[in-house]
């Protein structure tokens, strides 16, 4: 028998008349209770209302006498409270549905009540209506988690919305009416504000459907990375707006113009070449002089109409992008904790996952489902002959001298990589006083980072057949290798930098007094030409001033020099090794001896783990470099930008699905992790040099202090009240911070361990990440 | 927020938005959807909730289901009649359920429903026989098919009924790490 949808009283009476016996047990279950349902069918109400007559004929002689005294609002809680009571019945007659067991106590104590002549509603009925209209919102809250039909559910949401609509009235008696009616009309307020919110917002998340392409064709764990880069793009555009904000464009608009202080002009010797663009590719020229890098900023306390701290500012920001970003970053991991629930063992339900769990349901496409069904049959053979099948172990020894001895090779490639970087710095520092450069010394050191970056993971995948391990543990230590590899040369690198920082600071010394002893021959110069020691001479112009060596510029530049390289590698790597690759095979294909498609080299499949262990180093960069660099930020967010449709389009016109369909898992606290410890990595060396190292005397914000953090010093004993400012001196005390910082540890602790539930989780993502693995048992002998 | 639509009375939307784990947008979206599926039988306005099914076959051709073993299944456990046969808030529920956001709970309780295919509210041996053939596309010998049933029984089976309860299921898959991965369609 067919249910037909009809709308309101009709569905309940038919209901009611014949309730079809159907096989759908919970079909039945859901009859029965809507015959218990319907508020204003009079053939269910006679039982209970027979019992109840007399007192809701009392509670109406009551309010009616109450309504003869004409008092307006009584005359409204009157009739408020006559429903109240009708409906109290009728709750009190539903079963399980709704959780209010209350009521079976409510009906006998109004009872007692009805006698009172003025507060009708004693306060243990106050409470207890309050408790039911708490309990009847927490069932509008929750109940799309309900297993409903969608028919039942919307009858009790409107019931229930309908129950709280009529008591949050009546329950603002007393002194505190007025405040609970306002309060009443806030929260609802507040409420549609926030599903208001909820709703723009998700109408602004962009490229939805391009995600759902590629997930519904090559499954979700190629569509996670997508995710990713969509979740990063929206991070790197909120430092992006606080930096440009409150940096950038305060100093434009507000700050002095080019070419007015020396710090802001080209040099005159640079001043030829400062357009080419060779030059400007470097980064030098007009662009070293400008707001993409820190020597641009002017160290003025304060700036414009509106007095705005320009200094203060830029060391705010700073900060504020390393705390926006972990705050961000435990925030997302807090959200996905919950999601990855597997805490079982290996081996407890494989075969009842396998057979439950394996499908994914995003897949749309029939390829990848036909990919999909191979690799499940696969997988079930796999465990069927795991489970017929003992294990022996074969020859230890060689197995342990091979661990040891491929260790021992990838020890050597890390080191021998960290070197090659040392000698690559120390050869640009020396590039750097010569002016005949080719393009590739120009650009080597970021060149062979980049490379590094691209060749040795392969490297160490291969060395790793040689330790045998189960692909789970083989994953752990390649990603161990890779991240060391990237620390190794990421710190290298710093190190390599600071040696060229301190260098710079020491020719800092020498150049002030060269430039202040310049200055001083310019007057004597101007005096001896006009003659006339009274007037003050005009300031040199900006361009001749002898310039410090401005370090902090020099590390922007490096940085983003580094970035820009890796970009084009990465988007380079792109079309050669994917386009080039899938032109090649599909058009030589006609003319080849074997067939290129199924053979080598075939069509590439989406590299997962390097996509996004490059996203998350290169975000790791980018916080190293903002502070010298407030213009990164923005090339970032080009660069996630156009990363997004170029790789959309890269993946669906030049890859095919993986072979081996992997286990789609939420690899999300995977990478968030990654992303958290880089952001910790990251953040060292830049407080270490803003705590120890002295900035520039003639370029950037904090121009002339001896330590950058000064400027907050300086604000607090100038802008603050007084009284501030010795709270602060008492803050400051060591015995109050070091108990602090501990406590935050301990937080951080207590967060990280709650987290840790997730890691077995993480350790089975990490499955996805290790193409090529087949977890068949290795081969028994005999 | 101001958009001028004719479906649904704004009461209508904000029911669905507390009934269901969808925003504004994405419900409007589903019966674009819906619609498009029968573009005669739907009606465009559903402000006087207007009675209106689509057969199975219809929503089975979704390029969402279309490559999915279980999509009978699916679209039938969410249908009241149990024959397939969706009308639009049944549609908005079986998307809700699968959606991203539904919560642990409430998909287990519905793929236990899809993979009960004799709808006895056990996942019995044919049962697990029907899933798994349906899995591997009949690739396996019977004796495999089988053993995996056993052992996947052996598992889950807590009160030694040889069969597996909601309870058992439950306790099973809430402990899987893919479940809520695997187990979302993305509409």
């Amino acid at each position: 028998m067919t249910r037909t949808n009809l709308p309101g009283d009709a569905r309940e009476r038919i209901t009611r008349r014949s309730p079809p016996r159907n096989v759908a047990g919970v079909m039945m279950m859901r009859m029965r209770v809507r015959t218990r349902l319907p508020r204003r069918s009079e053939e269910e109400q006679p039982i209970r209302r027979k019992e109840a007559k007399p007192r809701t004929v009392m509670r109406r002689t009551v309010m009616q006498t109450k309504e003869r005294r004409g008092r307006r609002e009584e005359r409204k809680e009157g009739r408020r409270r006559r429903t109240v009571r009708l409906s109290l019945q009728q709750t009190h007659s539903l079963h399980s549905p709704f959780p209010i067991c209350l009521f079976c106590s409510s009906s006998s104590d109004s009872n007692s009540n009805s006698d009172e002549e003025e507060e009708s509603m004693s306060e243990g009925e106050m409470a207890r209506l309050m408790e039911e209209v708490e309990e009847k919102k927490k069932l509008i809250a929750n109940i799309r988690n309900k297993p409903w039909r969608m028919k039942r559910r919307l009858v009790h949401l409107k019931e229930a919305q309908q129950f709280v609509d009529k008591f949050e009235g009546a329950l603002g008696k007393g002194k505190g009416r007025k405040w609970y009616a306002y309060k009443v009309m806030m929260t609802k307020k507040w409420i549609k504000f926030q599903r208001d919110f909820e709703n723009f917002r998700t109408a602004c998340i962009p490229w939805e459907r391009k995600i759902k392409e590629v997930e519904s064709h090559f499954g979700s764990s190629v569509a996670s990375y997508f995710i990713f880069l969509r979740w990063m793009y929206g991070m790197n555009l909120v430092l992006f707006g606080f930096t440009f904000g409150l940096v950038v464009l305060p100093e434009v608009l507000m700050g002095l113009p080019y070419g007015s202080i020396p710090r802001k002009t080209v040099p005159r010797a640079e001043q030829d070449t400062a357009q080419d663009y060779s030059v400007l590719m470097d980064f030098n020229g007009y662009c070293k002089y400008s707001v993409l890098f820190y020597g641009y900023y002017n160290s003025q306390r304060t700036i414009g109409l509106l007095k705005f701290r320009l200094p203060l500012s830029y060391l705010m920001v700073g900060i504020g992008t390393f705390g926006y970003s972990l705050m961000v970053v435990i925030r997302t991991m807090a959200k996905n904790a919950d999601v990855g629930g597997g805490d079982g063992e290996d081996g407890e339900f494989t075969f009842a996952w396998k057979m439950f769990t394996s499908w994914d349901y995003l897949i749309g496409n029939s390829e990848t489902a036909d990919n999909k069904y191979a690799s499940i049959t696969t997988s079930f053979k796999e465990s069927i002959v795991d489970e017929q099948e003992n294990q022996k172990d074969e020859n230890i020894h060689l197995r342990r001298f091979l661990r040891v001895l491929a260790n021992v090779m990838i020890i050597c490639s890390l080191g021998g990589s960290g070197y090659l970087i040392y000698f690559v710095v120390k050869r640009s520092q020396e590039f750097a006083n010569r002016d005949d450069l080719s393009w590739y010394e120009k650009n080597e050191l970021e060149l062979i980072m980049s490379l590094l970056g691209l060749v040795c993971p392969p490297l160490f995948e291969t060395i790793a057949e040689l330790e045998d391990y189960h692909p789970r543990i083989a994953l752990k230590w390649q990603l161990g290798r890779i991240f060391a590899l990237f620390l190794g040369n990421l710190y290298t690198f710093l190190f390599a930098l600071f040696d060229e920082v301190n260098t710079k600071l020491e020719e800092e010394g020498s150049i002030r007094n060269a430039s202040i002893w310049a200055m001083k021959e310019y007057y004597a110069n101007f005096t001896r030409a006009i003659n006339d020691t009274e007037s003050t001479p005009p300031p040199m112009d900006p361009a001749d001033v002898i310039r410090g060596p401005c370090w902090e510029t020099a590390v922007g530049i490096e940085f983003v020099k580094l970035t820009v390289s890796d970009i084009q590698v990465s988007y380079l790597t792109i079309l050669i090794g994917d386009f080039a690759r899938a032109v090649i095979v599909r058009f030589l294909n006609y003319c080849w001896c074997w067939d290129l498609e199924a053979g080598f080299p075939s069509y590439g499949e989406f590299d997962i783990s390097g996509n996004v262990l490059g996203l998350v180093f290169n975000q790791g960069m980018i916080w190293m470099g903002a502070f010298y660099a407030p213009g990164l930020v923005g090339i970032n967010v080009l660069r996630l930008l156009s990363s997004m449709y170029y790789q959309c389009w890269a993946v669906m016109a030049t890859n095919v699905p993986h072979e081996r369909v992997f286990k789609a898992s939420k690899s999300n606290n995977f990478y968030m992790g990654l992303l958290l410890l880089i952001l910790f990595l990251s953040l060292l060396p830049v407080v270490y040099t803003i705590m120890t190292l002295p900035p520039s005397f003639d370029c950037g914000p904090f121009s002339g202090k001896p330590k950058m953090f000064d400027v907050i010093m300086e604000t607090i004993d100038l802008d603050l009240p007084a009284f501030m400012g010795t709270l602060f001196s008492y803050a400051a005390n060591p015995g109050l911070i070091i108990p602090a910082v501990l406590l935050m540890a301990r937080d951080e602790e207590k967060n990280r361990r709650n987290n840790t539930d997730s890691t077995n989780q993480v350790m089975k993502d990490l499955e996805d990440l290790l193409p090529n693995r087949s977890l068949a048992p290795p081969p028994v002998p005999g | 927020m101001g958009n001028k639509q004719t479906i649904f009375t704004d009461e209508q939307l904000d029911a669905y938005q507390d009934c269901t784990f969808f925003t504004r947008k994405e419900i409007l979206r589903l019966h674009g959807r819906y619609h498009e599926l029968a573009p005669h039988l739907v009606p465009m306005d559903y402000t006087n909730d207007p009675d209106c099914k689509l057969p199975l076959a219809l929503i089975v051709n979704m390029p969402e289901l279309k490559e999915n073993p279980f999509r009978n299944r699916i679209v039938e456990s969410f249908s009241e009649d149990g024959m397939g046969n969706l009308s639009f808030n049944e549609f908005v529920d079986m998307f809700s359920v699968l959606s991203e956001t539904a919560s642990r709970e409430l998909k287990a309780i519905y793929a236990f429903k899809i993979y009960d295919f004799n709808v006895d509210n056990y996942l019995c041996k044919e049962d697990l026989e029907k899933t798994l053939n349906r899995l591997t596309k009949e690739e396996l010998t019977p004796e495999e098919v089988e053993l995996v049933c056993q052992k996947s029984i052996e598992e889950a089976d807590l009160d030694g009924d040889n069969k597996l309860s909601f309870a058992d299921f439950e306790n099973m898959i809430t402990r899987a790490p893919d479940f809520l991965s695997t187990f979302h369609i993305r509409i």
